[in-house]
């Protein structure tokens, strides 16, 4: 183990206004959502939350900005490198966790409850509670249709799903071929492969939108269609959520490769968005294989 | 804003600023780690108070002080404070002070991401507080928040607690990855992973929990979330959901969650016990394989808190066969701490006698869980007092008199002075007592069929009531006492020397009392406080 000096950061401001500008989030976010269920007012609700994103934003920026100036003045040691890749392999590590409650309670309804609502197996007698409900999944149709109509079809996987699937998978290979041109000094290259690979995050996230709009519009499979919809939903969308903030992250290390940060031997930030990016399509498979295929 | 923050390149040349921002902005460990104590130590006080409420309603039966809803708010806030504010914030302010002086490191891993880990949290609990003010009251639904109590039935107001449940995780998903990157980066030259202190080992284990369960924990609130605003019917069977869904997920978080409030308390135990035996502590070894047995243990119990609600016989069988399997490695704890104090020359401090109680109470509160593990038999005990004694016992003299022993035992090196040890016994001996008289009789309530969370009840259960209540205000207004003890402490006091204790063994006790403001410029030489000859066997 090398010791140089651990690099241990004076006072700093962003931490607290970064939580001031997560309590206006959470605040907005749940005063919006209030209103929107009582059919209200949104306007304090709406502002504080964009107030509030707005500002997390700013300092985001100025905090990385921050971290990024104090790296390449050179301030951080062989140690505190590998500060940052266990706290980013962590954070990835509770990642997975959260996509894993979402898994799990996918695999508890497709596998004990519904066919528990629908009379089949150990705690059948649940079907007493909804006579004539027959289990089936993709579970069209509902216990209760009028309260959540269930969907008249569902996405088929060979279509955009696929094609998604082709697109995260060759964006890794992008990224890596990224990598690789980095590790090489090879700046243009890593340029090109890089923006090829946010180009097929972008598209992959527009693909995306096009699928919800029509299960929306015409399959009618909308998050109040039932189980099916809601895990649906909730898998997906936040899947997408994820791969819209790792395209993001993306884009600024291209701007950074651009800017001429990273070296061949020096360029942790690059590295860690790639696991980010490569965690972002793992799930993917997942989705596909769990959501869609099966 | 950018130009606050002065750049200094080593660690040595800034000390702490002054007023306010010190405390604002500060990336220092020390500091950070008393903000986190003091803020536990108000949460603590905050969540007391509603305990003596619930327990003023139930001195007597019938209802004289408040109403229904209201005590259900104070129930559901009582925990839920507790738990996450009160009992994690101290254990991870004891861990802020204490890894990088235990384990030779100039602070921790990621400093300003620390800060933001503690400032996140006065304002997710001012936000939870002030859902009791808002129209239809806080929430109502008990601790563990089941659907569709907390969904279709639940007051406007729970959309801001499951933001304030995020904002915690957040806190405590980033506290965590900070403990564990210290640990596993940050220790110095020599100092293998079987060579840490025990505390820093139950820490690394409870961290990896936290960042494996918190993120489940926003998953089921973001469910219920979904429920309440969006129509979806996670936890709505009318949809083809599942309300046992909710208890699954929650309780998947929940069961590790109660370890993630008693390994650290462990590892404080381990370090005093040695301590005041003046011996090495028996079976480190096996500490540490036992601390991860339990964790490891713990993803795969949760449904013994469901056995009444309705589960397949296999699972009621699973569940309750590796729930009974947690009492081994539990055992191996008590068993070792016995051992280390067997023939040892034993002195009876504060921090040690807080440590014996917490063996002994402790391994109570493990019986009556050993019980509650019995399928058939927690049908009968199931939602009533019994469950309430079996996790105050593990909570309040377990967890929290490990906070206290902690607090007395490192107090010294903390500020570098004596506290009273008369008035640190009294509060000892105050404390002991309150704690049994409140909790024991809630046994006997429970076996006898008292349900829990209801402010009135049947004329039978009278007399333990009146008695429990009795022993709660005890212990209340006793917790005054150590407030007391710590203020005189801070101010003044016998000056410590850098050891504190006749016994005491580890890096922490090579700096000075009170430590400098950066704990390790340098990394210090280590040599195993067990093996190098003129301290224990």
């Amino acid at each position: 183990m090398s010791h140089q000096t651990y690099y241990v950061p004076a006072q700093s401001r962003w931490p607290i206004f970064a939580s001031i500008a997560l309590f206006l989030m959470a605040y907005g976010a749940g005063a919006l959502m209030n209103a929107l269920s009582a059919k209200s007012d949104t306007a304090l609700g709406l502002s504080l939350l964009i107030g509030g994103l707005l500002c997390m934003g700013l300092i985001m920026t100025g905090w990385f900005s921050h971290v990024i100036d104090e790296s390449r003045r050179g301030l951080y040691s062989v140690q505190m490198d590998r500060s940052f890749r266990w706290g980013m392999s962590w954070f990835i590590f509770s990642e997975i966790m959260f996509f894993a409650a979402f898994f799990g309670a996918l695999f508890y309804v497709r596998n004990l409850s519904v066919p528990w609502l629908g009379g089949e197996g150990e705690k059948g007698v649940a079907n007493m509670l909804w006579q004539g409900f027959e289990a089936s999944w993709p579970l069209m149709k509902t216990p209760d249709m009028a309260a959540y109509p269930g969907p008249s079809g569902v996405i088929d996987p060979l279509h955009l799903p696929l094609i998604n699937t082709l697109l995260l998978l060759s964006s890794s290979v992008t990224v890596t071929l990224a990598h690789y041109r980095l590790k090489q000094n090879r700046r243009p290259q890593v340029v090109l492969w890089l923006a090829l690979t946010i180009v097929l995050g972008s598209v992959f996230i527009v693909f995306q939108t096009m699928e919800y709009a029509e299960a929306y519009q015409t399959l009618g499979l909308t998050l109040q269609a039932g189980i099916y919809g809601a895990t649906f939903f909730i898998l997906t969308g936040f899947h997408g959520v994820h791969v819209t903030l790792g395209t993001l992250m993306l884009m600024v290390i291209l701007l950074r490769v651009i800017r001429g940060h990273f070296s061949p031997d020096n360029h942790f930030g690059f590295e860690a968005v790639t696991w980010y990016w490569h965690f972002v399509d793992v799930v993917w498979l997942g989705l596909f294989l769990f959501v869609y295929l099966m | 804003m950018g130009n606050v923050e002065q750049v200094v390149h080593s660690a040595g040349h800034h000390g702490p600023a002054k007023g306010l921002t010190r405390w604002l902005f500060t990336t220092n460990h020390k500091d950070i780690g008393t903000l986190y104590l003091l803020f536990s130590l108000t949460m603590f006080f905050v969540g007391g108070c509603m305990a003596l409420t619930i327990r003023a309603e139930l001195f007597q039966p019938g209802l004289q002080l408040i109403r229904p809803e209201f005590f259900n708010q104070m129930t559901t806030s009582h925990g839920l404070i507790m738990v996450f504010g009160a009992v994690m914030p101290a254990f991870v302010g004891l861990a802020n002070w204490l890894i990088p002086i235990m384990i030779g490191a100039p602070d921790m891993a990621l400093p300003r991401m620390n800060n933001w880990s503690f400032w996140i949290l006065p304002f997710a609990f001012a936000m939870m507080l002030s859902t009791l003010l808002m129209e239809g009251g806080g929430p109502n639904f008990g601790w563990t928040f089941y659907a569709p109590l907390s969904t279709t039935y639940a007051p406007p107001s729970v959309t801001f607690f499951i933001f304030a449940v995020h904002m915690m995780g957040i806190s405590s998903i980033m506290g965590a990855i900070n403990v564990i990157a210290t640990i596993l980066n940050m220790r110095t030259p020599g100092m293998k992973l079987m060579d840490m202190p025990l505390f820093v080992w139950t820490w690394l284990i409870t961290a990896f929990l936290l960042i494996a369960v918190m993120p489940v924990l926003a998953g089921v609130v973001t469910m219920m979330l979904m429920d309440i605003h969006f129509g979806t019917s996670f936890f709505d069977a009318a949809g083809g959901g599942d309300p046992v869904l909710f208890q699954h997920v929650f309780w998947f978080f929940g069961h590790p969650e109660v370890y993630i409030m008693i390994l650290p308390a462990f590892g404080v135990v381990s370090e005093i016990i040695p301590t005041f035996a003046r011996k090495r502590l028996f079976g480190y070894t096996s500490m540490v394989y036992a601390t991860a047995s339990i964790a490891l243990l713990s993803f795969i119990v949760w449904a013994h808190h469901m056995f009444a609600v309705g589960m397949p016989l296999a699972g009621e069988l699973f569940f309750m066969y590796t729930t009974m399997l947690i009492a081994v490695p539990t055992g191996v704890k008590i068993f070792n701490w016995v051992a280390t104090m067997f023939r040892g020359s034993m002195t009876f401090e504060t921090p040690m006698l807080f440590a014996l109680a917490f063996v002994v109470l402790f391994t109570i509160g493990g019986f009556s869980g050993l019980m509650l593990s019995i399928a058939p038999a927690d049908f009968q005990y199931h939602d009533t007092y019994f469950v309430v004694a079996h996790f105050h016992y593990v909570l309040v003299p377990g967890s929290v008199f490990s906070i206290m022993a902690a607090a007395y035992y490192w107090l010294p090196k903390w500020t570098g002075n004596m506290y009273n040890e008369t008035m640190g016994k009294l509060h000892f001996w105050l404390s002991f007592i309150g704690v049994n008289v409140t909790f024991f009789p809630m046994h006997f309530l429970g076996l006898a069929g008292m349900p829990r969370r209801i402010p009135d009840y049947a004329l039978q259960f009278a007399d333990f009531n009146m008695v429990a209540t009795l022993g709660a205000f005890l212990f209340g207004l006793s917790q005054l006492l150590f407030v007391y003890n710590v203020v005189c402490c801070i101010r003044s006091g016998k000056k410590a020397s850098n050891e504190v204790w006749e016994g005491s063994h580890g890096l922490e006790w090579t700096l000075s009392s009170p430590p400098p403001y950066h704990s390790f410029i340098e990394p210090p030489i280590f040599s195993h406080p067990y093996k190098d000859g003129h301290r224990g066997e």
